[in-house]
């Protein structure tokens, strides 16, 4: 009898791991990122509303920052927004925008209309620097530490329950420099 | 009208589901014959009502019903009638519902196929397979309804992902299925076998046709995928060891380890829990994919988007049915007995060597796959394995089993002594690393470590497969199907243990930025940007470069590489540009404008990289051509005991 069980025993574990990983949602938007622990990939990038000015991955290294990734077009985006405007008043870390394939007359718009949580907004028409990201889809938020390494990725809209566990808690002691 | 009458037909098919499974199972557990005759007709109306459904699914897109949510979500007014068909099995609604009716149609076929089984025994087969309906008809219509309504009706559709706009991709989810979908039917057939609490030989004649067959479609329907990555994603490799290409694969390895034990059941009687395990497992496989796939539980593209209620269904689906037959495995399997003994060295030794080293593949792939979502729930970091640890441990497993294949196919049942085919066993060795070596030394110059110990075994594979039929053709004996199917499916493995090795070893690839006029150069050849221009499809626009592949400075090629921008989605898609040589791909994908009319090119040559598709296809074919065996078509074989071991049958 026993040695028959153990397929049954096997599948029962596993069924447990299962259901952890069905209620467990909020950890499903961990996604693997190959950038995880990797330094950002190098952009130069237009600022939105500025024109002229260009947002290179130099500026922002030496401190921690969190890049958001969004488009006017992304139902999502319009979700996470109100969230994205609680964490700009905080100022806690700067928060770059990045403008995900989009029209920029429709992202000034936007930020017009509902707000600007933004510190800064980088322009990216072709998507280019998003696929070096390893973006799948709007919304998405990395944290960059002051290396200048992505140390996490959110998928999916942020919510302030993610910022605080995973964002926040990723901010060294002491404040920032 | 039409999507209510679809959604009505689904809600009958799912209590015509419940009756067969309910009449089917308890009819035969009481021999009540007036209970059992309810099960066809059900199985029959199932059929037709779930037709309907897609009948009123297919109508609804095709006359642009964006009132359908479902239709509005995964089609556009500009969307081309092939694909409007096809997106049907688009999102995750209609791929429910075309699982369904894959479902419905194998059940029919074994209603029509059992009517010379023993009446209680196909009564449990269709009662089975009508729980395991009703559970996925109960799942579509109560939390994945594709016939939902949406108010007020949008002007145009979301369209259909660009990604699954191609030829290949449109058919590659219904060949999976019916992979996928057919191994329930082995899972039936030894679901039954243990309610019966009787299994022999004749269980395992009945069980292999099917088996095989779904085998059959699974192999087209992952070559199908990867081809389809390989050209559309421009990718340009053949598999990524992705999530979903893993919840594909371990079916394929268990069913392939099912088809060889099956067979020694047949022949030997030997294997009993061992081969109905591997029936159950199979199809737990195919179901895990399925959820896997669609629960979202593990990374996948749009796992934000996943309905967690949608996941908990199908775990809790998973475990009654799953968990029901290990349950009944456990009680049933200790009761049979196989008959004692054969030598290490005979052919039910080797089989069982090589379902060792699948059902280890198999767990290696499914501990890769699932690593994320363990560590995940064991409170570790969310860790992915990555390719690294299958590009490493898979040729561990599959190199022994390419040796084992050589040595055991020449072996005999029982009694077999690897001392009586010690030629063909040398014999074969020898033409192999010679063939081998000489691909490696002489013809592409030395590769990658593994690559010699590859080429050798491919080639031995091929021979090895070849004594038999050759020897019998020589002895002016009968070739039956089955021999031959099984032939071809061993050459297959050769030609892809082949082609593997030489793409893994000899592909070369640069990426380069280059403006129109400039060559990007790779060993003898030379890719030539000769123009760009802007072009405009049906539903997309964009560009569509004219790439020259030069050969010691002759032209042999013209590329069209484009990259297209899909005006709904607002996404951008690579096609690649393609030539399919015999022995080489030339490849070349466009990526981006670097400014001064540089592009961002990636070339590739990839040799033999085609041969590993086409092994899938001829292991397919092989399965089709062993299905087709007249043992299988005799009417009165399905009666008779299976003592007719004629050397014909003794060899398969």
């Amino acid at each position: 009898m026993s040695r028959f069980l153990i397929p049954a025993a096997i599948f029962l574990a596993l069924a447990g791991v299962l259901y952890v990983g069905v209620v467990h949602s909020p950890n499903k938007s961990t996604m693997q990122s190959a950038l995880l622990g990797k330094p950002v990939p190098d952009f130069n990038l237009p600022v939105l509303g500025k024109p002229g000015m260009t947002l290179t991955k130099a500026q922002l290294d030496g401190r921690p920052w969190v890049l958001n990734v969004w488009g006017t077009w992304c139902v999502a985006c319009r979700e996470e927004h109100a969230t994205l405007l609680e964490i700009g008043r905080q100022n806690a870390l700067p928060l770059v925008g990045l403008s995900w394939k989009d029209e920029d007359e429709a992202a000034l718009d936007w930020l017009s209309q509902l707000g600007n949580p933004y510190s800064v907004v980088a322009v990216d028409h072709d998507g280019r620097t998003a696929i070096d990201f390893g973006v799948y889809g709007a919304p998405e938020t990395f944290f960059i530490d002051a290396g200048g390494r992505v140390q996490y990725r959110h998928v999916g809209p942020m919510t302030p329950e993610v910022w605080e566990r995973e964002f926040l808690s990723r901010v060294p002691r002491g404040g920032l420099p | 009208m039409i999507p209510e009458l679809g959604q009505f037909a689904l809600i009958l098919a799912l209590v015509l589901a419940g009756a067969q499974a309910f009449f089917g199972i308890f009819g035969a557990a009481r021999g009540d014959l007036r209970w059992q005759a309810v099960v066809r007709p059900a199985v029959a109306g199932q059929f037709v009502l779930i037709s309907t459904a897609i009948g009123a699914l297919v109508h609804a897109f095709v006359s642009f019903d964006f009132s359908v949510l479902y239709v509005a979500s995964n089609s556009n007014s500009a969307l081309p009638t092939f694909y409007r068909v096809a997106a049907l099995w688009g999102a995750h609604e209609g791929s429910l519902l075309l699982w369904a009716w894959i479902l419905a149609a194998w059940t029919l076929a074994v209603a029509i196929a059992s009517r010379n089984l023993p009446a209680s025994f196909a009564s449990r087969v269709m009662g089975v397979l009508g729980f395991v309906s009703f559970g996925f008809l109960l799942f579509t219509v109560a939390t994945s309804n594709p016939f939902e309504r949406i108010f007020p009706v949008p002007a145009d559709g979301r369209d259909l992902n660009p990604v699954l706009q191609d030829p290949a991709l449109a058919i590659h989810p219904p060949m999976l299925y019916m992979g996928y979908v057919g191994f329930s039917v082995a899972f039936a057939f030894a679901c039954a076998a243990m309610l019966e609490g009787k299994l022999d030989q004749v269980w395992a004649k009945w069980t292999r046709p099917w088996t095989t067959m779904a085998w059959s479609f699974l192999s087209v329907g992952i070559a199908l995928g990867s081809w389809w990555a390989y050209y559309e994603l421009g990718w340009g490799g053949y598999w990524f060891w992705d999530p979903v290409e893993n919840a594909s694969f371990m079916p394929w390895l268990v069913g392939t380890a099912l088809i060889h034990s099956l067979a020694a059941t047949e022949k030997r009687g030997v294997f009993k829990s061992w081969t109905l395990l591997l029936a159950i497992l199979a199809f737990s496989l195919s179901l895990l994919g399925t959820f896997l796939v669609r629960s979202g539980v593990l990374t996948s593209v749009h796992s934000f988007a996943a309905d967690p209620t949608r996941g908990l269904f199908i775990l809790g689906f998973l475990i009654i049915v799953i968990g029901g037959a290990l349950a009944l495995y456990a009680w049933r399997a200790p009761m049979l007995k196989s008959p004692a003994g054969f030598e290490a060295t005979a052919r039910e030794a080797f089989l069982l060597y090589n379902n060792i080293f699948l059902v280890v593949a198999a767990a290696m792939v499914f501990v890769g796959t699932l690593a994320p979502l363990i560590a995940d729930a064991l409170g570790i970091t969310p860790l992915s394995v990555g390719s690294p640890y299958f590009d490493r441990l898979f040729p561990m497993l599959m190199l022994p089993l390419g040796a084992l294949v050589s040595v055991g196919i020449h072996a005999a049942w029982k009694r077999g002594q690897l001392g009586n085919n010690r030629r063909r066993i040398l014999v074969g060795l020898g033409v192999a690393v010679l063939c081998g070596l000489t691909l490696v030394y002489a013809v592409y110059g030395p590769g990658k470590a593994l690559t010699p110990l590859g080429m050798v075994l491919g080639v031995w594979i091929i021979v090895s497969s070849l004594f038999d039929p050759i020897d019998r053709l020589r002895r002016r004996l009968t070739l039956p199907r089955a021999v031959l199917g099984m032939t071809l499916a061993h050459i297959g493995l050769g030609v892809g243990v082949l082609a593997i090795s030489t793409v893994e070893s000899y592909s070369v690839e640069r990426d380069a930025a280059i403006a129109p006029g400039e060559s990007l150069v790779l060993g003898r050849y030379a890719y030539r940007f000769d123009s760009i221009k802007p072009i405009e499809g049906p539903n997309y626009d964009g560009v569509r470069a004219v790439v020259t592949v030069l050969r010691d400075g002759e032209p042999v090629a013209l590329l069209h590489p484009e990259q297209r921008n899909y005006w709904v989605q607002r996404s951008t898609l690579t096609e690649a540009g393609i030539a399919s040589r015999w022995n080489t791909d030339l490849f070349v994908a466009l990526s981006k404008e670097v400014g001064g009319g540089r592009w961002s090119v990636r070339a590739q040559l990839r040799p033999f990289i085609d041969w590993v598709w086409l092994s899938a296809a001829l292991m397919a074919l092989g399965g089709v051509l062993a299905v087709s065996d007249r043992r299988y078509r005799a009417r009165a074989a399905a009666s008779e005991p299976a003592v007719a071991q004629g050397s014909a049958a003794e060899a398969t």
